[in-house]
């Protein structure tokens, strides 16, 4: 047997792959699944706390502050073990899959409220000033004027980072998270053979590759010309 | 909910124990940031030389790592890499892993910077003798470093949370040197100590970068 022969007998082995691909068919649909809530409810609340922000109460800002501070010092496999190992003391006892969602989530809240807060300052005073003059709300001024430069503004870096939090629901795995990882993972201890792993890895790269390509382009779509 | 979560004889008894995983995350990041600048600037020089049989496989290797989850990268170093004979261990593990993953990253930074830095600079360069290694050396790196200081920083700052991935494949840092005092006493007191320490060693960070963002918006 050649090398390739052996190798791709270990780590491309068709019976093994024929056996787990429903295994990591199921992963990929819950990674899906973890990915979409988290990018949802993460960007939406993000974007919730940046219009908060902008109503300028100085308490309330600084309490977003310090959640956003919290959520971008912490590691978002800490966030994730500590709410799984840490709330069934208090009494509630969160799944993996609710744990790794919660995690990344606030995690991707506060960095996109970061990014959204970034894009409202740098639309300028006098724009707030000009609109309000023409007898807009502030609610109107900030729908029509202010928010439209600010998403433009947004949408490269948010993507960026977006792409980066998602990637990590491969952390459920660590508590025990049934999605890629953690099938390919189990499925290659009981076959003893790493093609499920193979599978796994390639598994990311179809779902995250054209994100990633997508993202380059609007980069590119978006980027404010000077 | 003092007693479970931050319980006093927990915390002086595990303390040791996160010491020392406090102490290696410290050391492993100290390894893997030098390690990922390295791999950024070659990468960040390749794609510096302006021909499209260079420039778009290097694009392709970026975007590669850019959608591959560090984990699985480290997962197929540490349990798939065996298969193949090749016992590599945690640690070296995560310095391959990271190497590769996070040079991506700094990579693209770099490369932005370079981009940042105006042809006549280099044309200025050249045209005063200097080779075209020193004009790359003397005259655009330092001005592109400081183009994307802030980016490199937010890296950097991502890396160091990153180490905690370490405690997957059984390398001694806070994370898993809290998990390990977790088991031992039956408390989250331990992780959420490790939580506390990640936060008070990082948060200068997140708040100075906060403060370049802000000014880096004042200048537009």
């Amino acid at each position: 047997m050649s090398t390739w022969d052996r190798f791709a007998e270990t780590f491309l082995n068709a019976t093994v792959m024929h056996r787990y691909l429903p295994d990591i068919l199921s992963g990929v649909v819950v990674t899906i699944e973890l990915a979409l809530l988290v990018v949802v409810t993460g960007i939406s609340a993000g974007l919730a706390l940046a219009l908060l922000r902008s109503a300028g109460i100085r308490p309330l800002n600084w309490l977003i502050i310090g959640v956003v501070d919290l959520f971008r010092s912490l590691p978002p496999l800490v966030v994730i073990v500590l709410i799984y190992f840490g709330l069934p003391a208090a009494g509630l006892g969160p799944s993996g899959f609710v744990s790794t969602w919660l995690s990344l989530a606030f995690v991707l809240m506060a960095f996109s409220e970061e990014i959204f807060w970034a894009g409202i300052t740098s639309v300028d005073r006098g724009q707030w000033e000009a609109a309000r003059s023409t007898g807009l709300s502030f609610g109107q001024t900030l729908l029509n004027v202010v928010l439209p430069q600010a998403f433009r503004l947004a949408i490269p870096p948010l993507t960026n980072r977006t792409i980066a939090i998602t990637k990590g629901t491969a952390l459920g795995t660590v508590v025990a998270v049934t999605e890629i990882l953690g099938q390919a993972s189990s499925a290659m201890s009981n076959s003893y053979n790493p093609s499920p792993l193979m599978m796994g890895a390639a598994a990311y790269l179809v779902l995250f590759l054209p994100v990633v390509v997508a993202a380059r382009f609007i980069e590119t779509r978006f980027a404010w010309k000077r | 909910m003092i007693q479970t979560f931050l319980n006093p004889e927990i915390i002086v008894a595990s303390w040791p124990i996160v010491r020392a995983g406090l102490l290696n995350t410290v050391l492993l990041s100290l390894l893997v940031v030098p390690l990922g600048l390295i791999g950024g600037l070659i990468l960040a020089l390749l794609a510096s030389v302006k021909n499209p049989a260079v420039r778009w496989p290097l694009m392709a290797w970026v975007d590669f790592f850019r959608a591959f989850p560090p984990l699985v990268l480290l997962i197929l170093l540490f349990a798939g890499l065996p298969f193949a004979g090749l016992e590599l261990g945690g640690f070296v593990c995560v310095g391959i892993a990271f190497f590769l993953n996070t040079g991506a990253y700094y990579g693209e930074i770099l490369r932005a910077g370079i981009d940042s830095v105006p042809a006549g600079q280099i044309e200025a360069a050249r045209s005063t003798g200097l080779s075209r290694r020193q004009a790359m050396t003397y005259v655009v790196l330092p001005q592109a470093v400081r183009n994307v200081l802030p980016d490199l920083l937010s890296n950097t700052l991502e890396v160091v949370k990153l180490t905690a991935l370490g405690s997957v494949v059984a390398v001694p840092e806070l994370l898993y040197q809290a998990r390990q005092a977790q088991s031992l006493t039956y408390s989250p007191t331990p992780i959420v100590v490790a939580a506390i320490v990640y936060f008070l060693m990082l948060w200068p960070v997140v708040r100075l970068l906060s403060r370049l963002e802000n000014r880096a918006l004042a200048r537009r």
